[in-house]
This record gives structure tokens, sequence and C-alpha cells, in this order.
């Protein structure tokens, strides 16, 4: 069972890997590049105009020397090779989203078909896109932002959190359960994200509120695809395994 | 419940090996591609990040 789920997270976050990546190609991507213009022109400014914005604001520059050490460090050639690591790296999230359904779904003892590997990651995506976007909202490089780890943290708690109170609402039937549930959904939007203290940004509200939408509606893809794959791979690689022990 | 099921055939070990897996990879491949701090995988994973809407920066 082991090899069989390692086998269908790994096909299934592929398939959807490569599908999402062309998305994000046309969709995010280009955004992310118009938006390191503004960055850029930022960064060009005179030092006054920018302690400004350093001050209270943290802006966090991307690229700059300030935020990632120094200009020698790695980082992918744009073009073919900044490409080829977005995708790697999204097939890589799909593969682990994958496992994360399955591990979810096997716990549950829930059935693996289509449908119900499809409403559970509908259940990812409230849990590690929706929820968490309430409070940090997806980002263009160049926006203000408050500490990372905090962030990080907050973004974290929120996902567990929310997924853990998903499961008892739809599978605990008792009312103080889902009442329980539903505090639990509310408690990180009352503890509240780390913002900064006063939000800059170069980039036109146009584009970050365009960002913002396309890039949740691609993780929301990404989940979408990852179940569905792995709804179909699973029955699939069962009966292989059935035909196999039974040779 | 249907015991024709093949999730019910399968053992509670064999079950629990299985999530144990799933989710040590899932957890170790969303932590390294979207929080992992080291600067070489960040500049890796940027545009994905930002993309997928993780915190970045």
């Amino acid at each position: 069972m082991v090899t069989r789920v390692l086998t269908v997270s790994l096909l299934a976050g592929l398939l959807a890997g490569l599908l999402i990546s062309a998305l994000q190609h046309v969709t995010t991507t280009p955004l992310i590049l118009k938006a390191e213009t503004y960055e850029a022109a930022l960064r060009a400014q005179p030092a006054p105009m920018q302690a400004a914005f350093t001050g209270e604001a943290r802006i966090h520059l991307a690229h700059g020397p300030a935020a990632h050490g120094d200009e020698h460090e790695w980082k992918p050639q744009d073009g073919f090779q900044r490409t080829a690591f977005t995708s790697l790296v999204t097939i890589g999230t799909a593969i682990g989203f994958a496992a994360l359904l399955l591990a979810g779904m096997i716990a549950a003892n829930e059935r693996i078909d289509e449908r119900r590997a499809l409403a559970w990651a509908v259940c990812g995506f409230l849990a590690f896109g929706l929820a968490p976007a309430m409070g940090l909202a997806p980002e263009l490089p160049g926006a203000a932002a408050a500490e990372l780890q905090h962030r990080q943290l907050w973004w974290l708690m929120t996902a567990a959190v929310t997924a853990g109170a998903l499961f008892v609402f739809l599978r605990v039937g008792a009312s103080w359960a889902r009442a329980l549930a539903v505090l639990a959904l509310l408690l990180p939007h009352l503890i509240g994200a780390p913002h900064p203290v006063a939000p800059e940004s170069r980039v036109p509200a146009e584009i970050a509120a365009h960002f913002a939408a396309l890039s949740l509606a691609i993780q929301a893809a990404l989940w979408l695809a990852t179940g569905f794959a792995v709804g179909v791979l699973w029955p699939w690689a069962t009966r292989r395994s059935a035909a196999t022990a039974a040779a | 419940m249907n015991t024709a099921t093949v999730s019910s055939q399968t053992s509670v070990s064999e079950r629990a090996k299985a999530v144990a897996a799933a989710l040590i990879l899932g957890f170790v491949l969303v932590y390294t591609v979207g929080f992992a701090a080291s600067a070489n995988v960040h500049n890796a994973a940027h545009d994905a990040r930002h993309g997928l809407a993780f915190p970045c920066h």
C-alpha cells in the first residue's frame, strides 16, 4: 500500500503539475514579471525616497541585496531556466498536495474514487488556499509585508486548523463538535494575520488585485486537477496491485 | 459499510504505514517548495510561491 501511495502521488502530481504549470505560464507569471519592473523602479530611486519606504512599511524587495544576501547568489536565469524551475516547483507542490490528500482519505478510511477525491480536494483548497488568503492576500513582488516567519507561521496554523475543523464538521455529527469546528474556523481570523504598519506598494492596485484573484484560481485548479488525478489513478493502481497479487 | 471495498480489506497497520508515508512525503515537499528559507530554494521557487499564494519575501 505504501508503494501505491507513492506511485499515485507522483503520477497524479506530475500530471496536475504539468497542466497547471502551463496555466501559470500565461496567467500569474506575466504579472510577476510586470510587477518586477515596478520593483526595479523603486530600487532605482534615490536613497532618501527609498528610506521612507524601508522605514515603517518594512518593504521587502524581492531581489534586492538587503532581502537576500549579495548580488552574486544563484537564481535561475530569465527565460527557459526560470520557467523550468517554476514548473518543477509547481509539480513538487502538486505531488505534496496529492500525498496529503491520500493521507487524509486513507486515515479516514474513505473509498477513493473520482467524486470523493474531488470533494477532498475542494476542502484542501479551502484549508490551504482560501482560508489563509483571507488574512494574507496573495502578493506580488514589491508589496509591503510583515516579517516572513510570522506570516508563514500564521499561514501554516490557519491551514492546519481549517483542515481539522472542516473534517470535524463534516465527519462528526454531534452539535457540540460542529459548534467547536465553526469556532476553530473563525479562530485564526480572530487572532488576525500579521500585517505591516503601513502597506505601501509601487505596483498598481489593478495589477495586484488581478494577481490575487488569479493566483487563488490557479491554486484551486491545482487542487482540483490533483484530486481528479488521484481519484482516477488510485482505483487503477489498486486493480493493478490486486492483479499482481493474484498472479 | 460495503465489505467488498478494498480499503476495508487492508489491515489497520498497513493503512497506518501508508498514511505515515504519505504525510511525510506531503509535508517535506510542501515545506520545501513553499516555506524553506534557503536563498537558493527561494530563488528557484519564487514565481511558483507567488503564483500559488504561498507567503513569500
